[in-house]
């Protein structure tokens, strides 16, 4: 039978579909006895030690790039006490959630993809089930329950971490003291700032853990859908974590 | 499971039915795989399922253990009819059937000692002594409890089949389904393989369901061989008996 949708637009209604009933799963299983919680522990450490480091750099570069890129021009207005409040709000409400939060689309997202799908492959999800366990609860909970709790943490601490990257720029390159920069910063900052800001990265993680498990957990047979459910899990989660903020910046528009 | 609708069978000759199916019938993509498979299993025989690559071998098992759900058709797995069980009563079914996959399927992520704890603490409620027991019962059976501090990756290909069926007795079934056991493994681990499946039939007591290609293992383990030839089951008999079959299709696999 011939659809009258474009083949890429069917693809994308049953993804949304798949991951309504996925998201609709998780929700009636994370609340029910037994617990995982080894298993969830250990996610956390996988999804918020692992990424540290590439969270730091990215963030201490995120933060030194702006402030180097915004001291030539706001010197020519005499604007350059500015930057700190300019710095901070930007990558406190913006910056630090949506780039962190497309990092960990790529890094936890594709793990958590490759790592399911491999399972799968492999024939351990089937293993699990046949020896009547429940492997969503643990191989799928486990890791929505961690990404939306520790993508959270990653991106507070990027924020911090861009934030000294800043300091970092402005004190070499404009002789700004530490006291000065964290004092603007902070003052320019208020809760109106911080707490949307915060809220939408639960969301950003809660769609990165279910995005990735949703391609690893349905992915085909064959060694092949082990990186087509990596690569998908990193572009739609991308996508959702993208479309999330800008739902998010509509919805703080309207409130504030 | 009060509610699960029981069929009562006849078994002949004072033989008790464990597994009984009737027309069953899978298809997968165009592909009819299974179109009328009917057969009874008895319990405490060694069964063989040949069949050629892609014939329906391993769709059978899957719906045996409710990985799969037919289009049609009836699976009384212990008088209870798996397709209509919902996830907990397919759950309390699961614990009294046994899977071996062909690969294994050990937990990559996980030492051996935690592929064996891993259904072990789901189902019983057992002290650290116990598990620990149990764990080291069930490797001695297969003869590999030094290596209960390995990693998946550091075991040989017989290695991880014999520590998938620890895996898999630990839990005590009452059947067996094996997916071609001895796939990929040199003829002297083959042929341990196939000595530990005897073993554990007898020691267990365990009734076993075996897809295989391997005529040296059908040859040791089998009481009886059925033939899945076109979606259905097209001979039945010993390993003797389909030796010397009129049916050149069914000979075939004993050249």
């Amino acid at each position: 039978m011939n659809s009258i949708l474009p083949k890429f637009l069917t693809d994308l209604l049953l993804i949304v579909y798949g991951l309504y009933r996925f998201s609709v799963r998780y929700f009636k299983e994370v609340f029910k006895p037994p617990y995982e919680f080894k298993e969830t522990f250990r996610q956390f450490f996988e999804i918020g030690n692992k990424s540290l480091g590439l969270v730091s750099l990215t963030g201490f570069i995120i933060g030194f790039v702006l402030a180097l890129q915004s001291i030539p021009m706001l010197t020519k207005f005499g604007a350059v006490s500015l930057i700190p409040t300019m710095i901070s709000i930007s990558i406190v409400r913006e910056i630090g959630p949506v780039i962190t939060g497309l990092i960990c689309a790529g890094k936890i997202g594709s793990g958590i993809g490759a790592e399911l799908g491999s399972m799968k492959v492999s024939e351990q999800i089937d293993a699990m089930e046949v020896s009547a366990t429940n492997p969503f609860k643990f191989l799928v909970v486990t890791r929505i329950t961690a990404t939306t709790l520790m993508i959270p943490l990653l991106i507070i601490y990027a924020d911090t971490i861009a934030l000294i990257g800043g300091f970092a720029a402005m004190n070499i390159f404009s002789g700004q003291s530490l006291q000065l920069y964290f004092s603007t910063v902070f003052s320019a900052l208020s809760f109106a700032d911080v707490i949307p800001a915060t809220i939408k990265t639960f969301f950003f993680g809660y769609a990165i853990g279910l995005v990735g498990s949703y391609q690893g957990y349905n992915a085909s047979r064959g060694t092949e859908s082990v990186g087509i459910a990596a690569n998908v899990s990193v572009v739609y989660s991308s996508i959702f974590v993208i479309l999330l903020d800008m739902v998010a910046v509509q919805l703080t528009m309207i409130l504030y | 499971m009060n509610d699960i609708p029981k069929i009562e069978t006849k078994p002949p000759d004072g033989k008790e039915i464990i597994i009984e199916i009737s027309n069953l019938k899978k298809t997968l993509g165009d592909n009819e795989v299974l179109k009328d498979v009917n057969i009874s299993i008895y319990r405490g025989e060694s069964l063989i399922i040949l069949g050629k690559s892609g014939s329906g071998k391993s769709v059978t098992l899957k719906c045996i253990v409710g990985l799969m759900t037919p289009d049609s058709g009836k699976v009384n797995v212990l008088n209870i009819n798996v397709p209509e069980l919902d996830i907990d009563e397919l759950q309390e079914l699961r614990m009294k059937i046994g899977f071996i996959f062909q690969s294994g399927a050990l937990y990559d992520s996980m030492s051996v000692r935690e592929n064996l704890e891993f259904p072990l603490v789901r189902h019983e409620k057992l002290t650290d002594d116990e598990v620990e027991n149990r764990i080291k019962e069930a490797l001695t059976n297969v003869g590999l409890v030094e290596s209960i501090d390995k990693m998946p990756s550091e075991l040989s290909g017989g290695m991880r089949k014999r520590i998938g069926l620890a895996r898999t007795l630990i839990l005590k079934p009452e059947i067996m389904l094996y997916d071609e056991p001895t796939t990929g493994l040199d003829p002297a681990t083959s042929k341990e393989i196939s000595n530990l499946i005897i073993e554990m039939q007898k020691k267990f007591k365990v009734t076993s369901v075996i897809v295989t290609h391997d005529m040296k293992c059908a040859k040791m383990t089998a009481d009886r061989i059925v033939v899945l030839k076109d979606g259905v089951f097209a001979a039945e008999g010993t390993y003797d008996e389909l030796q010397k079959s009129d049916d050149e299709f069914v000979r075939g696999f004993f050249e």
